[in-house]
């Protein structure tokens, strides 16, 4: 009985002092992580948006859900970027479920004329050497979306070029560019039927997972 | 026991990696580009050095009956701790191997070395156990990276900027230019694979050793 008391104590006080470890590191680091995030958004949003806006844009954000733009039954978040409280872009975060393997998520500027600013790939799991052009460290084609719109090119040429369309394959790869392409069109309508929404939802503080 | 020992052992009678074959998940999962091996070996070899050495200054506290569970709390604060101590530091590289730091808790040779050695051993040999252990597997590591990063992308040390910041931007060597990429290196099957060729290697180069050894004592037998 005594034994079986001095274990349990034992054992209580390996978690006791492994909780206390933790608890103290995250409350050391948590500043520093949060800092580390804010800054990896920001490089990346910053991408997007030159210097032309006057707001917070970290905290000009919200998220929504649209499963006819955005399927999947993702959340999709918007950054706002304003000069003097006149909206000039927004960003819009969106994962393309089209492509290869799993999720490609993907930030994409729109100016407040229905124009790109650019597109950047966050995140994916496409296979390395084929699909993983679509990364801006690989290759130029993500570039290929800057300047376009729903007018440029017209809706049939948003395809890759074997499809008839404005946009070049990979070799070997199809799927891949085709999901992003989809995607960002999409995307783009959206913006098209919903741009008054977009600006004038009211901002959600950032809680939970960064991007 | 010999500290020279504890490091032939660890480095090379019973890597981890290439001889015991503990840890298999992550050695055949991160090992695409040195960098990653590097950066996994490295939060791998200081898990163990952390985790031996608790392990073995509790060695005393730590009934028989308890000592897996206690174990298992050990191990998985000291990767928590590690964690997020990279994620403070070292946030690019975090984000290349974000999933994999947590698996080191399932790597079997942890657990394993904590049972088999710190168990039963004073603290300092305990730590020099675990440095050596996980120096055995970061040697492992790199040598299936470089392996698979050069057949792969024809390059070492890519993305090294991650790791060593502008300093590995030096660091990378493209040793055959214009590689087309071959995928087989860089997929899942050039994990096994390339594996399999380095414990092969390893092999042969025991056999020739043990075979060496053998002629040397006959010829003395013979006088």
């Amino acid at each position: 009985m005594n034994a079986m008391f001095r274990s349990a104590a034992a054992l209580g006080l390996v978690a006791i002092v492994g909780t206390t470890m933790l608890t103290g590191v995250d409350w050391l680091t948590a500043d520093r992580i949060a800092a580390q995030e804010r800054r990896v958004i920001l490089e990346q949003l910053g991408e997007l948006i030159p210097q032309e806006y006057d707001n917070a844009l970290l905290e000009d954000r919200f998220t929504f859900m649209d499963e006819t733009h955005f399927p999947g039954g993702q959340f999709a978040t918007a950054w706002r970027a304003r000069l003097q409280g006149e909206p000039v872009a927004v960003i819009l975060k969106f994962n393309a479920v089209k492509g290869y393997n799993g999720n490609i998520t993907l930030l994409a500027g729109i100016n407040v004329d229905g124009s790109l600013r650019g597109v950047r790939v966050v995140s994916h799991k496409e296979t390395p050497g084929l699909g993983d052009a679509i990364e801006i460290e690989k290759s130029n084609w993500i570039l290929g979306f800057t300047g376009k719109s729903l007018v440029n090119p017209e809706r049939e040429k948003w395809a890759v070029k074997r499809e008839g369309g404005d946009f070049d394959q990979f070799t070997g790869a199809t799927i891949t560019p085709r999901a992003v392409i989809d995607a960002v069109r999409l995307a783009l309508q959206y913006f098209d039927a919903k741009e008054a929404f977009l600006f004038n939802a009211p901002a959600e503080p950032e809680g939970g997972a960064a991007p | 026991m010999s500290y020279r020992k504890i490091f032939a052992d660890g480095l090379w009678q019973q890597n981890t990696g290439l001889v015991v074959l503990l840890g298999l998940c992550p050695l055949l999962a991160v090992t695409g580009t040195v960098v990653n091996a590097i950066g996994l070996g490295l939060a791998t070899t200081l898990t163990l050095v952390c985790s031996n050495l608790v392990v073995s200054l509790a060695r005393r506290t730590l009934r028989p009956e308890i000592r897996i569970p206690a174990y298992v709390i050990i191990i998985a604060s000291v990767v928590t701790v590690i964690q997020l101590l990279m994620q403070a530091w070292f946030y690019d590289l975090y984000r290349v191997l974000g999933i994999f730091i947590p698996l080191i808790v399932t790597n079997c040779a942890i657990i394993g070395r904590a049972e088999a050695f710190a168990s039963r051993n004073a603290p300092l040999p305990s730590a020099i156990d675990g440095l050596a252990t996980g120096l055995g597997f970061l040697l492992a590591l790199v040598a299936l990276g470089a392996l698979r990063e050069l057949i792969g992308k024809g390059t070492l040390m890519s993305q090294a900027s991650l790791m060593f910041g502008e300093l590995g931007e030096s660091l990378q060597v493209t040793l055959i230019p214009g590689h087309p990429g071959f995928l087989l290196a860089i997929l899942p099957p050039g994990a096994f694979i390339g594996l399999g060729m380095l414990i092969a290697g390893r092999n042969w180069l025991e056999s020739k050793r043990s075979g060496r050894r053998k002629a040397v004592l006959a010829a003395e037998a013979r006088g």
